[in-house]
């Protein structure tokens, strides 16, 4: 039964994950992810499932590690400083191809930074963020709901691939209260042959990352390239609004994607012909659909809660093409729609993307 | 040849009763440990501990980094790698799952004594219902004999040429004793495998560790005092001596915490 309820995303998060049957939970408090730790410490031990507050986000990343390699499926979450503490856990769950789920309700920074909405983590979330030649799967909401649902999905995908999954938001996402329907998700439960349950009436399972011979360990790492590979090929997720006849393509994800949803509108209010994509995984970057964007806009315009990371990848995916700008707040300030509005009308976008 | 096979079967056949043999939950791999090193002495207890409680199949074993980072290899049954100083991490993740299998860290002393303190200690407060061998050798041997949070003072080492200065390098962390204090600690033993005698106390401590946890008494500990002969520069039959002379007297043997329920149920 589907029912709409009013939710702060921090809980959509919880409840996605809930949903998804997730069985177990690691966290350690961190704002603004805090309410998902409070909502998990209500709800996993009410279901007669498994909640440890640990004693630090290293910790928790690592009983994920152990609860995983016991085939369960898990989850974390963190904020900023806390998922760089979490990066060596990360690395050793990708060479193990253990599945989880890793929350990223991104704050400001560097350093110990701010607890503003911001979107600086992005080359740490889609780049490998830990030591090593590994990817996340990564998934970026711009809603609750949407929190809700990629949650509930990152737990598939990351049994599918046996790999670890970010949810990367922030703390808008995190915070903001929204209606959202609470869907009936139907996990896709795979089988876990490898997984560490006693070794009753078969060999023994070993989970373990390290290959000390390379010529061993190169065999290993292209096994999961070409999970990646099939990563690209299968699970690019985006959204379009207005880009079939736009100029100025403006690519935006999660929270200064909602800015630019609005910025878009007054901007089509003035008659400028402007579309907005949206990238929702950002790794597998949409490259391809962005390349195609490239053929009919003029240019680019991407706006960013951060010094400019994700342009990167709209520059290497437009390949030259158009012209690729940035519109940008750092240290968690906040972009305004009229601030890309702006940055629209100096590039152009008054004389239809000419300039 | 054909004749010796010979007489050594004609002498088997009135001596049926086999009285050693590898344990069944030991793996015939060839360990990678130097000369003289105790880790397959532990191994081995642990094996016959697993044998004679008949857990092979339920048990869950958790390695660290260090020199027994390829434990899993030695063992036949499940087991996970744990990133440096993370295996309590790991094995709570694991029992939280499954609570009636048999979960056990292997750490050495770099591991667990100064990367993972953190780990180790809450994993003992929370009472987690696993059991950790804890094998103190006083040195990082893996990585060539440097100073361990367990080196005593005036040992050298690769980075305490002159000895340990424990003005310059503090003071040894006694593991057994800080762990006692933690409530959610039940049984805390140290052990050494330095002479026959002592290894058959280390195997009675470790069989008393998974008792406790078959018992779901709380956390378990067992610290064995190792030798590491080319980490300390001394011939095997010297190490040993070594533990008795200088290890001991520091790190004191005997039962740091049995609680009650242990003492009823283990007995």
């Amino acid at each position: 039964m589907e029912s709409k309820v009013l939710m702060k995303g921090n809980e959509a998060i919880g409840e996605g994950a809930i949903r998804a049957g997730c069985q177990a939970y690691f966290g350690y408090p961190i704002t603004p992810q805090t309410e998902l730790l409070e909502y998990m410490s209500h709800w996993m031990i009410e279901l007669g499932r498994v909640f440890v507050q640990a004693e630090s986000e290293i910790a928790a990343i690592n009983m994920c590690y152990g609860a995983a390699a016991a085939g369960a499926r898990v989850m974390t979450s963190s904020s900023s400083p806390g998922i760089s503490l979490k990066q060596e856990g990360i690395s050793y769950m990708a060479g193990a191809e253990l599945p989880c789920v890793i929350v990223n309700v991104v704050r400001g920074g560097p350093g110990l930074g701010n607890i503003a909405p911001a979107q600086g983590d992005y080359f740490q979330a889609t780049k490998g963020g830990g030591h090593g030649d590994y990817r996340l799967l990564v998934l970026a909401p711009a809603s609750v709901q949407e929190a809700m649902d990629l949650t509930s999905l990152a737990f598939d995908l990351a049994d599918k691939y046996r790999n670890p999954v970010m949810l990367l938001a922030d703390g808008l996402i995190g915070q903001v209260m929204e209606p959202v329907h609470l869907h009936d998700w139907t996990p896709q439960f795979v089988a876990k042959p490898w997984a560490l349950t006693g070794a009753a009436g078969r060999e023994k399972n070993v989970i373990k990352s390290i290959y000390l011979q390379p010529e061993k360990m190169e065999p290993h790492v292209q096994h999961l390239q070409r999970k990646y590979a099939q990563m690209r090929s299968d699970e690019v997720r985006y959204a379009e609004m207005m880009v079939a006849d736009a100029d100025i393509v403006l690519v935006a994800y999660g929270t200064a994607s909602r800015v630019c949803q609005t910025a878009l509108k007054l901007a089509r209010s003035e008659g400028l012909r402007v579309g907005l994509f949206r990238p929702i995984s950002l790794f597998p970057f949409p490259i391809q659909q962005i390349s195609d964007l490239a053929k009919s806009a003029k240019m680019f315009l991407v706006a960013e809660l951060s010094s400019g990371q994700m342009v990167e990848d709209v520059r290497l995916a437009a390949a030259g093409k158009v012209p690729v700008h940035l519109v940008s707040r750092l240290g968690g300030m906040q972009l305004t729609p009229e601030e890309v509005l702006v940055a629209i009308k100096e590039l152009g976008g008054n004389e239809g993307g000419a300039n | 040849m054909k004749v010796e096979r010979t007489e050594i079967e004609s002498r088997q056949s009135w001596r049926e009763e086999i009285v050693y043999q590898r344990p069944k939950a030991l793996s015939t791999t060839r360990t990678h440990y130097c000369p003289g090193c105790t880790h397959g002495i532990i191994h081995r207890l642990i094996a016959e501990v697993i044998d004679e409680l008949g857990i092979m199949e339920q048990t869950i074993g958790v390695f660290p980094v260090g020199c027994a980072v390829f434990g899993y290899d030695y063992f036949n049954f499940d087991a996970s790698e744990a990133a440096h100083g993370r295996a309590p991490a790991v094995a709570t993740g694991i029992k939280r799952i499954y609570p009636d299998k048999m979960v056990f860290t292997y750490q050495g002393d770099g591991d667990l004594a100064a990367i993972g303190t953190t780990e180790i200690v809450h994993a003992a407060a929370r009472g987690e219902n696993i059991t950790t061998i804890f094998v103190n050798n006083a040195i990082y041997g893996m990585t060539g004999g440097q100073m361990a949070p367990t080196t005593l003072p005036g040992q050298r080492t690769t980075s305490t040429w002159q000895g340990r200065d424990v003005a310059i390098a503090g003071h040894p962390v006694k593991v057994s004793e800080m762990l006692a204090t933690q409530d959610g600690a039940v049984y805390i033993a140290r052990t050494a495998v330095n002479s026959p005698a002592n290894v058959n106390r280390a195997k009675g401590a470790i069989k008393k560790a998974f008792k406790v946890q078959q018992a779901k008494l709380g956390f378990a500990l067992v610290e064995v005092l190792s030798a590491c002969p080319v980490g300390w520069g001394l011939a095997p039959k010297e190490a040993l001596v070594w533990i008795t002379e200088h290890m001991i007297p520091s790190y004191p043997l005997g039962e740091f915490k049995a609680t009650d329920e242990v003492k009823a149920i283990v007995g």
